[in-house]
């Protein structure tokens, strides 16, 4: 076991070919223990292939992924017995209930009954199917299925969870009851959580960072506000002004600070385009000159036009849609 | 000298071969109480099952007249060969033409229906490796396949008992458990192979076609088309002499044993007939002058052994090939 390394995940070069085309390019993802990472990307982005990378279940074409300190081509079964894996759109024996279900994965992690048999009670408490366990799982719906991957995952009792799109399906009060006891898994339970999804609105309410890969490659990495000042810095910025009194002369005030490229009315409100954040110096100039700011705001540093425009940056270097 | 030392240093280190095959019981346990407790093998268990008993009744009634007629050797073994008028077919010719089916049942959804069911990447993602998977689905399909045939051989043996009152002989019950296990491996081979095309075919349902329409090929095509191969390389006359009429059958004999359809049926009719003393054609002067008789059970066996291991080594290449290409294959779809 290599220690001294900082990171649970840490992959170098990491790459997977299926013949010209590269699932997986060049990644270099890093994450931390007990921290909650969010990989996002659009579809085909090569999410699932580093997963299951990770897992030791897909051999990398070139470069090597560690988890906790172990290469998961290498010993799959150390990396295996230590993540909990919620595969997409998950499956169980239909034929067997969900307990049975339960039971089986006990056994192949070689736990002993009596254990399993409290472990399964826990977990299926816990992500709320308490009744649900002698049932077959033929009979349950797309977002039991779901909670009964989480306890699957749950028996294991693993320090790392990998997620793939585990919001896929369910409806809004399901999400919001995920999101929780995902929060819950790695707050009070102090595990390392992966989630990958496409859609970032929601999940970063229960990220502590986040990765977005697209065409396999992780274009940005960090904490939300570490991505935004990212775009800031790296971006022309759009401010949305509005001001009272909000007459012809309010342009030229803008106009005359230092930064601001370009000055377009749509209807009472200005945009201003510039190279800078001039928020400040805007500001401090406009009472000075009288006017009084109602509505300021940096167009485009949310974090879903951030993700938007990334992907449509992305877009534009390959020169194709996705 | 130095080789026995060398060879007493050689330890198997147990402990490796548990970690190496970590979860396969598990597995196993798993599938078999799968198969047992399936729909899909209820009815298949029951389709062979009445059959044989049909098989039986048959062989009972007829018994007589044909035991009657010859000495009365091995009265114990008509009961699985012998058939009647109004069903021209015996225990061994059922077990022939079902067996296959049992196999197929077992294992054309193996790997594609745990795709299909999305469990394959959760199992795989516990701590067991890859291999365990196919091989405890391959052990357990065995062990059904075991279950099935032995239950039922020793059924018709017991109920044979009470029809005849003539108990087996040793000789017999040598013969039985051989032709048993022979159609265990057999029916492993057809396990195999669906196993195999479960693997290569995305679809459930491709894969179940393709094992029944090459059973359908090695069952009843295959002999058919023998014979058409060996009349194109050897035409047979009126007119044609000894050698071309021996090449012709001899030809036609050599393909049809690359169908284990073929060399299973050759083999379990040579085990059960201890009368039978050689495969293929015989001249009359070979013939001339030899003693009329059985062969024993261990003479038998000898003549047939070629057939045991071409089926052994079929069922393991099958396996092989299921092996390599489950391994190779990429987890998601």
């Amino acid at each position: 076991m290599a220690t001294g390394s900082n990171y649970l995940i840490e992959t170098v070069d990491l790459c997977k070919r299926y013949g010209d085309r590269a699932a997986v390019d060049n990644l270099n993802l890093q994450v931390e223990h007990g921290i909650v990472y969010g990989l996002l990307g659009p579809n085909g982005a090569g999410k699932t292939t580093t997963i299951l990378m990770l897992l030791g279940l897909t051999e990398p074409t070139s470069g090597k992924a560690m988890v906790n300190g172990y290469d998961p081509s290498r010993n799959p079964l150390q990396v295996k017995s230590m993540v909990g894996y919620l595969p997409d759109n998950v499956g169980f024996y239909d034929e067997m209930t969900g307990e049975e279900n339960l039971f089986y994965t006990a056994a192949l992690n070689r736990i002993a009954q009596d254990e399993a048999q409290r472990r399964i009670k826990q977990a299926l408490k816990r992500v709320g199917l308490p009744d649900a366990g002698h049932r077959k799982v033929g009979e349950y719906s797309r977002g039991m299925r779901q909670r009964l991957g989480i306890a699957d995952v749950l028996v294991k009792d693993p320090k790392f969870i990998i997620m793939d799109e585990p919001t896929l399906g369910i409806d809004p009060e399901g999400i919001q009851e995920l999101l929780a006891l995902i929060k819950d898994l790695a707050k009070e339970d102090g595990r390392t959580i992966l989630i990958s999804s496409h859609l970032l609105h929601q999940i970063q309410q229960v990220c502590d960072k986040v990765g977005i890969l697209v065409q396999g490659k992780l274009i940005a990495s960090g904490t939300i506000d570490e991505l935004e000042q990212q775009l800031v810095s790296q971006e022309h910025l759009e401010l949305e002004l509005k001001a009272v009194p909000g007459d012809e002369k309010l342009g030229d005030i803008c106009a005359a600070i230092d930064g601001v490229s370009k000055i377009t009315w749509n209807n009472d409100m200005l945009l201003l385009e510039c190279s800078r954040d001039i928020r400040e110096a805007l500001v401090k100039e406009l009472i000075a000159k009288g006017y009084c700011p109602t509505h300021l705001s940096l167009r485009g540093v949310s974090l879903d036009s951030i993700y938007l425009r990334y992907f449509h940056k992305e877009e534009k270097y390959y020169g194709q849609s996705s | 000298m130095d080789k026995a030392a060398n060879w007493q240093d050689i330890k198997i280190d147990f402990s490796r071969v548990v970690e190496a095959n970590k979860g396969l019981a598990t597995v196993v346990k798993k599938e078999v109480g799968d198969h047992l407790s399936g729909k899909r093998f209820s009815i298949l268990a029951l389709l062979v099952f009445v059959t044989c008993l049909g098989a039986l009744y048959i062989a009972a009634s007829t018994i007589r007249t044909s035991a009657g007629q010859g000495e009365l050797d091995f009265v114990f073994l008509l009961l699985f060969t012998t058939s009647g008028a109004s069903m021209p077919f015996s225990f061994l010719s059922f077990i022939s033409l079902l067996g296959p089916l049992i196999g197929l049942t077992l294992g054309f959804d193996a790997i594609n229906g745990e795709r299909d069911r999305r469990t394959l990447s959760r199992i795989l993602s516990q701590p067991i490796y890859r291999d365990a998977l196919i091989n405890g689905k391959f052990i357990a399909g065995v062990i059904v396949i075991a279950i099935i045939i032995f239950g039922l051989g020793f059924l018709v043996a017991g109920l044979g008992l009470l029809i005849t009152g003539i108990p087996p002989t040793l000789d017999e019950l040598f013969r039985l458990i051989a032709y048993l296990t022979l159609s265990v491996i057999y029916i492993s081979f057809w396990l195999a192979l669906s196993i195999l095309f479960s693997i290569l075919f995305r679809q459930t349902s491709t894969s179940a076609l393709a094992g029944v329409a090459l059973w359908l090929f090695l069952a009843v095509f295959f002999t058919l088309l023998a014979g058409m191969v060996a009349d194109g390389i050897y035409p047979v006359q009126d007119t044609s002499d000894a050698d071309q009429v021996l090449a012709n059958t001899r030809t036609e004999q050599l393909i049809s044993r690359v169908s284990p359809a073929y060399l299973y049926s050759e083999a379990v009719s040579t085990i059960m007939n201890p009368e039978v003393r050689a495969m293929g054609p015989v001249l009359l002067e070979q013939a001339y002058g030899t003693l009329k008789g059985a062969l024993s059970f261990g003479q038998s066996l000898l003549l047939i052994w070629p057939h045991v291991i071409g089926l052994i080594a079929a069922m393991l290449i099958c396996f092989g090939l299921a092996y390599i290409s489950f391994m190779r294959q990429e987890i998601r779809a």
